[in-house]
């Protein structure tokens, strides 16, 4: 097999192993956070807090 | 489950609308011009020479500069309204709270379709550009590019899942090693510093600028628009910088600004290098422009910093997709338009992880299963369609809120003076690219009418029709 034969099952195998691990990790993170929190963000926090305007 | 103390000062993004885990805000104005220059930059690279194919060296030239018209035209209306509207998801939640849900929906299709698109075209190139190194290289054999494409993409979608900040300061790298390519390749080669190479002279001689006239200019404009698609993504960062009111405009605008420097000087080192007639054939000719203008130069060091600089461009265009398509895909969700289930953050990483996720085996088939014209096509016509809606917005915005009524990072001068222009180009956009790709227009327009017919009479059932307006503005002026 030359350089480039490697590679091609190089990448295959980092691709693999990327995927793994955000499977994995979101699998994970369903599963220990409810999804009252995970879905709790809401549009225009900084602004509510900060900005003032004239109405 | 975990509990969480949402009174805890380690955690930000908590807000009196009961987010308990929100987007970082860890941006900065750098991070802002990378997203926008990154996404674009490849254009400079390829594609844009298929203008040089439509009209001529001297077309190309018009189309670049009335689409950098156009183009700075959304640039300033984007810095306006999304330093005011600073929230993920960009020209959709513009247009949510400017003109309101149906339109709100398209625009955010359009976002999705135009990044995803994008994401698998720069994949599928980035797959090329590694078989022809492995040819460069000596390897004798065909090498299977589906590996490399899939690993870029992959790569890029693990990335955009640990975090923003990381995302954002590898595309700030690449990209600038990818802009100062350009630069280096201009200077070395434009006479500056002695010994130039230029002949624009002998190679615009007799009807060698502009070959068809007028009608070629027209034509050409469709792929004019490649020096700079993709800009208006700095929006979708607007929920994840330190400063929306100062990061977003001046991000934003200095990206405009580099482009314009970048498309003039590839402009001018490519059509003084390179003959029209190979130039202008993107497929069978000049596929990577800059690099191969580097290769004409006959120096081993420049050939290698294109070479790379064509890799990283392209490599940044799709990571500042993957973050745009997943902000605009998680907006939609957050707001109950599509499954609330893609409003979710992740706690650790503060990344919008299932959008991300899911769009992967979306981008994953486009680059797989088809054609690349096809994908940059499709790509194209959701970005115009964009920017079709921008002047009705920043019109109405104006008359809503008018000057003083709200709080702006930004305000553009000459209102309506850029939104009537960026209408009027964008319609002779449409006619260009009519011409040249109508079936795929009308195709294109059919599936946004069936969509927004769904959207309509099925899924706005769905949404939270109060809750999707959160921003603690004053009501608009006649209601």
């Amino acid at each position: 097999m030359s350089f480039w034969n490697y590679m091609e099952y190089g990448a295959w195998a980092l691709s693999a192993i990327f995927a793994v691990y955000i499977v994995v990790d979101w699998l994970r993170t369903d599963a220990t956070y409810s999804e009252e929190v995970l879905t709790s963000s809401r549009e225009g926090e900084l602004e509510a807090i900060t900005e003032e305007h004239r109405s | 489950m975990a509990n969480f103390d949402i009174t805890s000062k380690e955690r930000d993004g908590m807000g009196p609308h009961g987010t308990q885990v929100g987007l970082l805000r860890v941006l900065g104005p750098a991070h802002v011009w990378a997203l926008g220059v990154g996404i674009v930059l490849v254009g400079e690279y390829m594609g844009w020479n298929f203008a040089v194919g439509k009209g001529g060296a001297y077309a190309a030239l018009v189309a670049c500069w009335f689409a950098g018209i156009l183009y700075t035209c959304v640039a300033m209306i984007d810095s306006e309204v999304t330093s005011t509207v600073a929230a993920a998801g960009g020209q959709y939640t513009q247009a949510k709270h400017i003109i309101g849900p149906l339109m709100a929906f398209n625009v955010g299709l359009y976002l999705v379709f135009a990044y995803t698109m994008l994401e698998a075209a720069n994949a599928i190139t980035a797959g090329y550009l590694i078989s022809q190194v492995a040819a460069l290289t000596g390897y004798a054999g065909t090498l299977d590019q589906q590996p490399f494409i899939v690993l870029a993409i992959v790569f890029l979608a693990w990335l955009n899942y640990r975090g923003v900040l990381a995302t954002l300061t590898f595309n700030l790298v690449i990209t600038a090693i990818a802009f100062s390519a350009i630069i280096i390749l201009f200077l070395a080669t434009s006479g500056v510093f002695g010994g130039g190479m230029m002949r624009h002279a002998d190679l615009m001689a007799d009807n060698a600028a502009l070959p068809y006239g007028w009608i070629g200019i027209l034509a050409a404009m469709h792929f004019g628009l490649w020096y700079y698609l993709g800009i208006e993504g700095t929006t979708q960062a607007a929920e994840e910088v330190r400063s929306p009111a100062r990061a977003l405009p001046f991000g934003t605008l200095a990206g405009i600004m580099t482009l314009l420097i970048a498309a003039t000087l590839t402009w001018y080192v490519c059509t003084g290098l390179i003959p029209w007639e190979y130039l202008g054939d993107g497929t069978n000719g000049s596929v990577a422009p800059l690099f191969d203008a580097a290769r004409l130069t006959g120096s081993q060091p420049l050939v290698w910093l294109l070479g790379v600089g064509t890799l990283f461009a392209t490599l940044a265009s799709a990571n500042g997709c993957i973050n745009d398509a997943s902000r605009a895909w998680f907006a939609l969700g957050r707001d109950k338009y599509l499954p609330g289930w893609f409003g979710a953050v992740h706690p650790r990483f503060r990344t919008p992880y299932r959008s991300i996720v899911f769009l992967v085996p979306i981008a994953l088939a486009f680059a797989l299963k088809v054609p690349l014209d096809q994908v940059i096509t499709f790509s194209i016509l959701s970005g115009l369609l964009e920017y079709t809606f921008m002047p009705l917005n920043m019109i109405l915005f104006r008359r809503k809120w008018p000057m003083g009524k709200i709080k702006r990072g930004y305000e553009h001068p000459f209102h309506p003076l850029p939104a009537l222009t960026l209408l009027a180009l964008c319609a002779i956009t449409f006619v260009a690219v009519f011409l040249g790709y109508g079936t795929q227009l009308v195709a294109m327009i059919a599936f946004y009418i069936v969509a927004s017919l769904w959207f309509h009479f099925w899924r706005y059932r769905f949404v939270n029709r109060g809750a999707q307006f959160t921003m603690p503005w004053p009501r608009p002026e006649g209601y």
